[in-house]
């Protein structure tokens, strides 16, 4: 084990900054790229979705 | 002539792809979670703090899965354009397509992670030093493969100039990766190889090597959700389509 205290753990030796800036944004793209693509997936299909309503109807 | 597509594969058309890919992608994830679980744990608990470098090069364990993985999807991205582009089948150019973003968040994050590491081990953010800028250009490279791919409205031309453009560019990866050895560069050399044996602790090179497989798992569940709604997206108006139980089953 690398570290006495939680506070020690977030200093990382001095390097905090850089070391959380980069695992920090890391992440947080890595967090908000499946919710965009979810977000482009489920575009599309609200507009199928709405396509079929529409031809259903056409045919009634 | 008829107009009747090679099966090569039964899985090299989109619409025997799309449910494929979407059995696939809970595994990626999972596989995902497991590694980046046990990589964040082997880089912040068990490996040891660097001699020369303190805490600070734990940024290790993101730089170098972030950088590799740019490159080598920057070649998957070229050889699915090239095939698109000489086969003309539509699934191979979708999956470049799909590739793109995600090859472009990783060649970011290993500019930006390496600016981070730069910074307190160089005294500078950026330096025009030759691996730096080939690894800038490789970025640049995805952004103009995405930006020119928005920029044509027919999707089977946008297809073609993307390819050329993709393939073109495959020449910068090569330069990227001997970059420190061909040309006096700041940025170290590489630290792991196939000619040589590592040169690094093995706890680093284990939580290294567990890192890059949670990025590897992370690009394909994230490219396989992507391709899926491309697929979506051009095959729009196809029957099979329009026919799939998440489009037909609740029309609200």
């Amino acid at each position: 084990m690398n570290w006495g205290s939680p506070a020690e753990f977030l200093a990382m030796g001095g390097y905090g900054l850089y070391v959380w800036g980069s695992f920090g944004v890391c992440a947080l793209l890595m967090i908000m790229e499946p919710i965009l693509v979810s977000k482009r997936r489920n575009a599309i299909l609200r507009s199928l979705r709405r396509e079929h309503l529409a031809e259903s109807l056409d045919k009634q | 002539m008829s107009n009747k597509i090679i099966h090569w594969f039964k899985y090299a058309s989109p619409q025997s792809f799309y449910p494929l890919a979407g059995k696939m992608i809970p595994w990626f994830w999972a596989l995902a979670a497991v590694f980046t679980v046990i990589g964040l744990w082997i880089s912040f608990f068990e490996a040891p703090t660097d001699v020369t470098q303190g805490e600070g090069y734990r940024i290790i364990f993101i730089h170098v899965p972030a950088a590799w993985m740019s490159m080598f999807l920057y070649c998957v991205m070229a050889a699915w354009a090239g095939i698109g582009l000489s086969l003309n089948t539509r699934l191979s150019s979708m999956m470049a397509q799909a590739i793109a973003p995600t090859g472009a968040l990783m060649a970011f994050l290993s500019l930006w992670t390496g600016a981070f590491w730069g910074k307190p081990m160089w005294g500078a953010w950026w330096v025009w030093d030759a691996r730096l800028t080939s690894a800038l250009v490789l970025f640049f490279l995805y952004i103009g493969f995405l930006a020119l791919q928005a920029a044509i409205d027919d999707p089977r031309r946008a297809d073609k100039a993307g390819a050329i453009l993709a393939l073109v560019g495959v020449v910068n990866v090569p330069i990227i990766y001997w970059s420190v050895k061909w040309w006096n560069t700041l940025h170290q050399g590489a630290s792991v190889s196939l000619m040589k044996a590592p040169t690094m602790a093995t706890t680093m090179l284990w939580g290294m090597l567990i890192m890059s497989l949670a990025f590897w798992m992370y690009a394909l569940a994230l490219v396989l959700m992507r391709v899926r709604a491309i697929i979506l997206e051009r095959e729009a108006l196809t029957d099979w389509v329009k026919n799939l139980p998440e489009v037909k089953g609740n029309a609200q």
